[in-house]
C-alpha cells in the first residue's frame, strides 16, 4: 500500500544550492570561502537526499506541495524511488566535482570562478529539482531552470568558440523546452493531469485519438532534446567547449540524464507500458535507439579530441538508456533505470581523467597522449575502470546494466530478442575507441621523460572515488541504495512480464 | 474625513493642478520639479489603491461632475477594470519618475521645467482615460494624453522631431477615426454617456451607422495601440523619446489605448454585439498573430537597442490583443474571458519597462546605442545587467517569470476557444511557441554581449561603474517584480479582480449562451 507522506525535505534539499548561491556571490572575493560554501551545500544536500531513502524503501511517497496554478496540477515535489536514483546520483557526484573543480579552476587560473560557481549551484538546483519534482510542470520550470543556468557554463571560455558552443546549447535545448510546454499542455488538455502515475496517466487513451497520442509521444521525444538521441544530438559535442568539471558534472550526468530521465517519466508515469504496447510506440523508440547507439559509435570512432570522443560514447550510453526502457519488459526498464547512476559514475571517471591530463600535461588529443599512462599512472588506470564500463566489461558496473538489458531483450520475445546481437555490435565498437587509448598510454613510448606528474589530488582523489564506485556497484549494486531504489520503483510500476507481439 | 467617492476625481484634478504648479514652481526653483511630480504621483498611486480596495469590496464608484446628472453631465465611473489599470499606470509612472531624476538632469538639463509639466500632463490625460465614464470626455483625454507624449517625444530634438512628427500625424488620424465613432452613436442615440449608450444601443444594433461606429472605434484605437500592420509610428517614437518616455510608452500608453478598446467593446457594445453583429475579435485574433511574428522577426534585424525594444512592444501588443481577440471564445474561469489580456497587460508593463530603463541606463552611463557596443558592461554595471537579464529571460517565457506565465495561459486560452468551435485557433499556439523562440533570438544576443563578450575577460581590475542609486532602484524592482509577479500569478489566479471584471461584461465563465 502506497502512503504519502508529508515532508519538507525535498524542499530543504532543493535549497541548499539555491542558498549557496547567493553565499558564493557574497564571498565572491574569498575563494577558500566561496568553495567551502559549495562542499557544504553539496555534502548537506546528499544527506538530506539520502535521508530521505528509509522512507522511499517502505514503498511511501514524500509530497511537499505548495501551491496549485491550475486546477488539478499542483507545483510542488514527489519523491518516489526512482526520482531518489537521479537525485542521489547528482548530489553525491556534485560533492566530487565540487572538490575536482576547485583542483581545475585554480590550476588552469580559469576567469570568472565566481559566476562558475554560482551557476553551477544553480545547474544542480534545476537537476534535483527535476528528479523530485512529482509532475510535468514542475519538471517543466526546473527544467528551463537548468538550460539557462548551464549556458554561462557552457560559453565560460569566452572564446568565439564556446561562444557559438553557447548559442548552439540553448538555441538546440530552448527549443526543446518550447516542445516539451506544448507536450505537457496538450497532455493537460487532453487528461486534466500532469501528474506522475504509476503506469500511465488513466484517462490519456480514452480521452484522445491515436494520432494525437502519437503526436503528443514525438513532443516529448524533442522536448527531451536534452537526452541527445540522434539527429538531435549535436549540441552535445560541441558543448565540450566548456572548462572539464562541467562537462563531467553536467554533460555526462546532470543534462543529459534529466534527459533521459524524462524520457523513462513519460514513457513510465505519463503514458505507461500498456498504452505504448498499443500504441506501438515502443519499435519507434527502440528505432531511434538503436539508430543512434551504432552511429554515435561510429562518431567517436574519428574523434582525435579526448573529450569529443567522451561525448559520442555519451550520447551513445544515454541512447542505451533509452534503448531499455523501450523494451517496455520489467528487466528492460529496470536496466535503464540502473544505468542511469551507473553510467554516470563511470563517465564522470573518465571526463574527470580527460581534464586531469589537460591539467597536468596540457594534452586534449589523444594522438598526443603517447606513453602518458607512465607519467600520470592513477589517472590512467581508473580510466582504463571506466573504459571497461563503458565496453560493459565486469568487473564494473556497466556489465550488470548491460545484463539486464539482455535480459530485456529476451523478456520483449520475438524479432527484439535477437537484438542482444546489436548491443554485443555496439560493445565492440567501445572497446574499438576505448582500447586504443589505454594501448596508446601505457604501451607507447613517451615523448619527453617518464617522470611522474600527477594532476593535483583535489582532483585525483574524487577520480579515484568514482572509479572505486564504478567497480563496487559491481559486486554490491546496493551501495547508495540504488538497486534497492529501483526495485522499489519497478514493484510500485507492476509491469507484468511475459511475451508481447 | 475624505470619502472614497471623492478619489477618483481627485486623483485627475490633483494631478492636472500640480503640472501647472510645476510650471510655476520650476520657474523659482529648477530642482523642486521633480519632487513636485513624484509627490503627487505618490499620493496618487496611494488614492488609487483606496479605489481599487473600496472596489473590489463595495462595488463600483460613481461621481458626478460637478453634481450634474449623467446624460447631460460628466460622469465618472470606476469598476474593477478601471481601479486595476489605474493602480498599474501609476505604479510605473512612480518608478518612471524616481528614474527620471537623474536621467533628465544629464539628458535634457535646459528642459528640466517643461519635461516635468509635460509629464505630469501625460499623468493626467492617462488617469482621465481610465476613470472616465463618457466617451466624449475619453476622446478630450486621449488628445491630452497625446499632446504631451508628441511633446516628450520631440523634446529631445534632432531625428526625434521626425519621429514626433510621424506620431503626431498617425496618432491625430487615429483620434479622428475615434471621434468620427463618437459623432455617428451621437447622431443615433443622443448621448455620450458610456452607462446610457450601452442602454440605449441594443435596439440599434441591426443600424449600419452604429455598427461603422465601431469599425471607427476598433481602426482609431488600433493606431494609437500600435497593432500590427498600424505600428508604424512606434519603433521611431520609442527609440527616439526620453527612456522614462519609451517606458512609459511601451509599458502604458499602449496599454491604456487597449483599455479604451476593452472598455468600447464591452461597456459601450456588448458582447452580443461583437459576437452577432460585427465579427471582428477572429480577425483581430489573426492579425495579432502575425503582428506577433513580424515584430518578433523586424526586432531581430535591428541593431539598436531601444529600437529592438519597440519592435518587440509591436509583438507584445499582439500578445494582449490576441488575449482580447479570444476573450469572448473562452469559458474557463481560470483562462477564460479577459484574464490573460488584463494579466499580459501588468507583465508587459514590468518587462517593457525595466527594459526601457535599462536601455536608458546604457545611454546615460556612456550614448550607448547599439547593441554591438554593449560589450562587457556586466562587469562595469553588474546590478544593472542582472535586471537586464531578468527581463530578458521574462521575454522568453523562462519559467517562473511573469512571460512565462502569459504565454501558458493564452496557450490554454487559444486551445479552449480551439475545442469550443473555432478549430483553426490551434494555429495560435504554435505561434506563440514559435515567437518564445524568435525572443530568445533577439533577447540573448544582447545579454550575450553585454556577460561573454568584451576585450578583456582575463584582467582583474574593471572599475566598477555603476548607476546612482535613484535609478538603479527602479530598475532592480521592476526586475524583481518580473520574478515575483510570475509566481504571484501562478499562486493567486484566479484572482478575484479579473472575476469581477470578467462578471462585470458577461465574459469567461460568466457568459450567457
Amino acid at each position: 500500500m502506497i502512503a504519502e507522506v508529508e515532508s519538507l525535505t525535498p524542499v530543504i534539499a532543493i535549497l541548499c544550492p539555491a542558498i549557496a548561491s547567493i553565499l558564493i556571490i557574497l564571498f565572491g572575493k574569498w575563494p577558500n570561502i566561496r568553495e567551502g560554501w559549495t562542499m557544504l551545500a553539496a555534502v548537506l544536500q546528499f544527506l538530506i537526499v539520502i535521508s530521505m531513502v528509509p522512507v522511499i524503501l517502505e514503498g511511501n511517497i514524500i509530497k511537499c506541495i505548495f501551491f496549485t496554478p491550475f486546477p488539478g496540477v499542483e507545483f510542488g515535489f514527489s519523491v518516489d524511488a526512482f526520482g531518489l536514483v537521479f537525485a542521489i546520483t547528482s548530489s553525491f557526484l556534485w560533492i566530487l566535482v565540487s572538490s575536482y573543480s576547485i583542483g581545475y579552476m585554480r590550476s588552469l587560473h580559469e576567469h570568472a570562478q565566481t559566476r562558475y560557481y554560482f551557476c553551477f549551484a544553480w545547474a544542480i538546483f534545476g537537476a534535483v529539482g527535476i528528479a523530485l519534482s512529482g509532475n510535468l510542470l514542475t519538471m517543466f520550470i526546473f527544467y528551463e531552470i537548468l538550460t539557462v543556468s548551464t549556458y554561462p557554463l557552457v560559453a565560460h571560455d569566452q572564446t568565439p568558440e564556446a561562444l557559438f558552443a553557447g548559442r548552439k546549447y540553448l538555441a538546440y535545448l530552448l527549443t526543446a523546452g518550447v516542445f516539451f510546454l506544448a507536450a505537457l499542455i496538450i497532455t493537460y488538455h487532453i487528461s486534466g493531469t500532469m501528474d506522475f502515475v504509476n503506469g500511465g496517466i488513466p484517462n490519456l487513451a480514452a480521452e484522445a485519438s491515436r494520432a494525437t497520442l502519437m503526436v503528443l509521444f514525438m513532443l516529448f521525444l524533442l522536448g527531451f532534446m536534452k537526452a541527445a538521441w540522434m539527429p538531435f544530438h549535436s549540441w552535445l559535442p560541441t558543448a565540450m567547449a566548456a572548462p572539464t568539471p562541467v562537462s563531467a558534472l553536467l554533460h555526462a550526468v546532470a543534462v543529459v540524464k534529466a534527459g533521459v530521465f524524462g524520457i523513462i517519466r513519460v514513457v513510465c508515469y505519463i503514458f505507461g507500458v500498456d498504452l505504448m504496447h498499443a500504441l506501438g510506440l515502443g519499435l519507434v523508440l527502440i528505432s531511434i535507439a538503436i539508430f543512434t547507439i551504432i552511429v554515435a559509435n561510429l562518431f567517436a570512432l574519428a574523434q582525435d579530441n579526448l573529450k569529443k570522443r567522451l561525448a559520442y560514447s555519451t550520447i551513445n550510453q544515454l541512447s542505451l538508456v533509452i534503448f531499455g526502457v523501450a523494451l517496455l519488459t520489467p528487466a528492460g526498464i529496470e536496466g535503464a533505470m540502473i544505468h542511469i547512476p551507473f553510467h554516470a559514475f563511470m563517465k564522470i571517471t573518465l571526463f574527470m581523467c580527460a581534464g586531469a591530463i589537460m591539467v597536468a600535461s596540457g594534452k586534449r588529443n589523444i594522438s598526443d597522449m603517447a606513453g602518458i599512462g607512465r607519467v600520470m599512472p592513477v589517472t590512467l588506470i581508473t580510466f582504463t575502470i571506466g573504459a571497461l564500463g563503458m565496453c560493459a566489461l565486469p568487473p564494473t558496473a556497466g556489465y550488470l546494466s548491460h545484463h539486464l538489458l539482455v535480459h530485456g531483450c529476451e523478456e520483449a520475445g520475438g524479432a527484439i530478442s535477437y537484438f542482444p546481437y546489436i548491443l554485443l555490435i555496439a560493445a565492440i565498437l567501445d572497446v574499438m575507441y576505448f582500447f586504443p587509448i589505454i594501448y596508446i598510454a601505457f604501451f607507447k613510448k613517451p615523448e619527453g621523460g617518464s617522470k611522474l606528474k600527477e594532476a593535483p589530488l583535489f582532483m585525483l582523489v574524487p577520480i579515484v572515488i568514482t572509479a572505486t564506485c564504478s567497480i563496487i556497484f559491481y559486486f554490491y549494486p546496493d551501495l547508495f541504495y540504488m538497486s534497492d531504489l529501483v526495485e522499489t520503483a519497478m514493484s510500485s510500476l507492476n509491469i507484468g512480464g511475459g511475451v508481447h507481439p | 474625513m475624505l470619502s472614497v467617492e471623492h478619489l477618483p476625481v481627485l486623483v485627475v484634478v490633483i494631478s492636472m493642478l500640480s503640472s501647472f504648479t510645476i510650471l510655476i514652481a520650476g520657474w523659482l526653483n529648477k530642482k523642486s520639479c521633480c519632487f513636485i511630480s513624484f509627490a503627487t504621483i505618490l499620493i496618487q498611486f496611494i488614492m488609487s489603491l483606496f479605489i481599487l480596495h473600496h472596489v473590489t469590496t463595495d462595488g463600483p464608484i460613481i461621481y458626478w461632475l460637478g453634481g450634474w446628472s449623467p446624460p447631460w453631465g460628466i460622469e465618472y465611473v470606476v469598476d474593477a477594470l478601471n481601479a486595476y489599470v489605474l493602480v498599474l499606470l501609476l505604479f510605473l509612472a512612480l518608478v518612471c519618475v524616481t528614474y527620471s531624476k537623474r536621467n533628465i538632469e544629464h539628458e535634457l538639463p535646459h528642459q528640466i521645467v517643461s519635461f516635468y509639466a509635460l509629464f505630469q500632463l501625460l499623468i493626467t490625460g492617462l488617469c482621465g482615460i481610465t476613470l472616465t465614464g463618457d466617451i466624449f470626455n475619453m476622446y478630450v483625454f486621449i488628445e491630452i494624453t497625446s499632446l504631451s507624449a508628441y511633446a516628450l517625444i520631440a523634446s529631445r530634438g534632432k531625428i526625434a522631431l521626425k519621429a514626433s512628427f510621424t506620431y503626431l500625424v498617425l496618432g491625430a488620424i487615429g483620434a479622428c477615426f475615434f471621434l468620427l465613432g463618437i459623432g455617428f452613436l451621437y447622431a443615433i442615440t443622443g448621448t455620450l454617456n458610456i452607462h446610457d449608450l450601452s442602454l440605449i444601443l441594443p435596439s440599434y444594433y441591426e443600424n449600419r451607422a452604429v455598427q461603422a461606429a465601431f469599425v471607427f472605434f476598433t481602426v482609431g484605437l488600433s493606431i494609437k495601440m500600435a497593432l500590427f500592420p498600424l505600428h508604424v509610428w512606434l519603433p521611431d517614437a520609442h527609440s527616439f523619446a526620453p527612456s522614462e518616455i519609451s517606458a512609459l510608452l511601451s509599458g502604458i500608453i499602449i496599454e491604456v489605448s487597449t483599455y479604451a478598446f476593452i472598455r468600447i467593446c464591452f461597456s459601450v457594445y456588448t458582447v452580443d454585439f461583437i459576437t452577432r453583429y460585427v465579427p471582428i475579435f477572429d480577425f483581430i485574433c489573426w492579425l495579432s498573430a502575425i503582428g506577433i511574428i513580424v515584430g518578433s522577426i523586424l526586432a531581430i534585424a535591428q541593431y539598436n537597442l531601444k529600437r529592438m525594444l519597440a519592435y518587440s512592444s509591436v509583438s507584445q501588443m499582439g500578445y494582449i490583443m490576441l488575449a482580447v481577440g479570444l476573450s469572448t471564445s473562452t469559458h474557463s474561469p481560470l483562462w477564460g474571458g479577459l484574464n490573460p489580456a488584463l494579466m499580459h497587460i501588468v507583465n508587459h508593463a514590468l518587462m517593457k519597462g525595466c527594459l526601457f530603463l535599462v536601455a536608458g541606463a546604457f545611454i546615460y552611463k556612456a550614448e550607448l546605442w547599439d547593441i554591438a557596443d554593449l560589450k562587457g558592461l556586466a562587469r562595469k554595471m553588474p546590478y544593472t545587467c542582472f535586471g537586464f537579464t531578468l527581463a530578458a529571460i521574462s521575454m522568453i517565457g523562462v519559467p517562473p517569470s511573469v512571460g512565462f506565465v502569459s504565454k501558458v495561459y493564452i496557450i490554454f486560452a487559444s486551445l479552449d476557444a480551439a475545442s469550443a468551435g473555432h478549430p483553426a485557433y490551434i494555429v495560435f499556439v504554435a505561434v506563440l511557441l514559435f515567437s518564445t523562440l524568435l525572443n530568445l533570438v533577439y533577447f540573448w544576443r544582447v545579454v550575450e554581449t553585454l556577460y561573454m563578450k568584451g576585450e578583456d575577460i582575463h584582467s582583474q581590475s574593471v572599475k566598477r561603474d555603476e548607476l546612482p542609486l535613484s535609478m538603479l532602484i527602479p530598475v532592480l524592482i521592476l526586475a524583481a517584480l518580473c520574478i515575483i509577479v510570475g509566481i504571484f500569478w501562478l499562486i493567486e489566479m484566479p484572482l478575484p479582480v479579473f472575476d469581477q471584471i470578467n462578471a462585470l461584461f458577461g465574459l469567461g465563465e460568466y457568459a450567457t449562451s
